[in-house]
């Protein structure tokens, strides 16, 4: 027994090393799933119809199929086109080449589909009298997007966005099947390596537990200066 | 001879088969103060939102301070403005005061104050800040500069709209039905607010339903029915002598 978690924390140095992949994924994920998804949700909110029936069929399917089979897809399908094509010889072959960018690639584009649909909602229930007070004191629709829309549906779907992040750290576990030796990646190689079964696995267990606690701990007060505005919340 | 400075000419306004305006022409002039009455319905708030085109009016033209808001008829009939960046500038000018106030419920109070000197009129935030010190002086308001709205009552949440109205030194003011939407005890503090500007000589129109204020401060009153202009004239020859029995009818429930 006293082997067993003495194994289990054997393993941790090494795992801790792969930690900051995994933070990374779900930084840059979680950034360009923000910004892509606030572009999804304005595409979907507008009435232009080449702009909102394109973003309402991408976040339909993303939303509607697993992770995996969006990562495969990406990974194989992309991975097998692009050498054939001029991308090959460009500057962004030796990224392209790595199986980082394309889990890149499917978990913002995945991540901006959650977050899209989020932001809608958020984007349709502000109230409308704020918006008319904006217009009546002569802003532009862009200042209005910027300083009155966007923050008060950030703000108002905060609590959301945290829990799709600590989602999305999550799921980066995935990105191991395309050979992204990130925390989930390492474990299993550990795996393979030593022949343990369980003790890399709760070792990652534990590393992942860990992270999303400090996560949530980060987030507790981010949200909670962002949204002293409400009542309540003085 | 004072200058004009709003002047509404036959404003038309129909939603679906129901027309809400009829033509409704008017105008102000610097230190004017038109009230406008008329029961629930009559339009009131549909002419104030038609004149900063908050709502497109069927036709109709506006000018503020001699200038005509371009627009031209859009496809759906309905009047659409033709410059964007004048229509900017005129709205500017007209400042709008809201039944419901209307704050920016993310911005404290000196936030919401500055926010149009500095995006709208790009006045440096050093002078904005210091402006609105003098506004939230005025409106009483000063202790609760950094409050959000959420922390305000009703009454301290107009007054901090009519700062922010203010804050633009607007060429008019709008007013709709500013003290409706307030508990009786706090009706009085934003009427006061209201009554101080007017000794100002502060050009503005209000939508209300105080027949006591409309009748102190107003320099013409306006008798909204069926959108149309029933009756106008001094408040207190009006009040006194309705000559039309919905005036009389209206007055007589006060
Ligand atoms: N957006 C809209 N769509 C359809 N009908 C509308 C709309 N806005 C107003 N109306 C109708 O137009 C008429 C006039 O409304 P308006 O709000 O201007 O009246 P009001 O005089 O301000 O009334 P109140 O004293 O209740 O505020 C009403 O019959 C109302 O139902
Ligand atoms: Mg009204």
């Amino acid at each position: 027994m006293m082997d067993f978690f003495n194994n289990v924390f054997s393993w941790l140095p090494e795992l801790l090393a792969a930690t900051p992949l995994t933070l990374i994924l779900t930084l840059v994920a979680g950034i360009f799933g923000l910004v892509f998804g606030t572009l999804l949700a304005l595409a979907r909110l507008s009435n232009i119809l080449i702009l909102s029936v394109p973003a309402n069929m991408f976040m339909f399917v993303m939303r509607g199929t697993p992770l995996l089979v969006q990562l495969y897809l990406i990974y194989y399908g992309l991975g097998q086109i692009l050498p054939g094509t001029w991308v090959r010889h460009s500057v962004l072959w030796p990224y392209l080449r790595d199986g980082f960018t394309y889990a890149v690639i499917a978990l913002s584009m995945n991540q901006a589909a959650y977050n899209g649909e989020v932001l809608r909602g958020a984007l349709r229930s502000i109230p409308k009298g704020q918006i008319e007070a904006s217009m009546a004191m002569g802003m532009t629709n862009l200042q209005i997007l910027q300083r009155v829309r966007l923050p008060l549906a950030f703000r108002d779907c905060l609590p959301v966005l945290t829990s799709d992040i600590i989602i999305l750290l999550k799921s980066t576990a995935l990105v191991s099947t395309i050979t992204v030796l990130e925390l989930m990646g390492t474990a299993r190689m550990i795996q393979r390596e030593s022949l343990q079964i369980y003790e890399p696995l709760i070792a990652c267990g534990l590393v992942y537990f860990a992270v999303v606690m400090v996560l949530t701990n980060i987030m507790r007060p981010v949200e909670s200066r962002l949204t002293r505005f409400r009542k309540g919340n003085a | 001879m004072t200058a004009t400075a709003l002047s509404v000419r036959n404003i038309r306004k129909s939603f679906g088969e129901d027309e809400v305006l009829k033509g409704i022409s008017f105008d102000a002039h610097s230190g004017d103060v038109i009230s406008i009455i008329g029961s629930s319905g009559s339009g009131k708030s549909t002419l104030l939102r038609c004149i900063n085109f908050l709502e497109r009016a069927d036709s109709g033209e506006v000018a503020v301070a001699g200038e005509i808001i371009k627009t031209h008829k859009a496809k759906d009939g309905q009047l659409s403005p033709s410059d964007k960046h004048q229509l900017k500038q005129m709205r500017a000018r007209l400042g709008m005061v809201f039944q419901n106030f209307n704050l920016w419920a993310h911005r404290t109070v000196l936030e919401n104050i500055i926010e149009g000197p500095v995006q709208v009129l790009k006045h440096p935030k050093k002078k904005a800040v210091a402006d609105a010190e003098i506004l939230m002086d005025k409106v009483g308001i000063s202790q609760k500069r950094n409050h959000y709205p959420s922390q305000l009552s009703g009454g301290q949440q107009q007054r901090v709209a009519i700062a922010r109205a203010l804050a633009m030194q607007p060429t008019v003011m709008l007013f709709d039905e500013p003290t409706s939407a307030l508990d009786p005890e706090l009706v009085n503090e934003v009427v006061q607010v209201i009554r101080q500007l007017a000794t100002e000589k502060r050009t503005m129109i209000m939508v209300t339903h105080e027949m006591a204020l409309a009748r102190e401060i107003s320099t013409h009153l306006i008798f909204l029915h069926n959108g149309r202009i029933e009756e106008q004239g001094p408040p207190q020859l009006i009040m006194e002598n309705p000559k039309s029995d919905r005036l009389r009818q209206f007055i007589g429930k006060f």
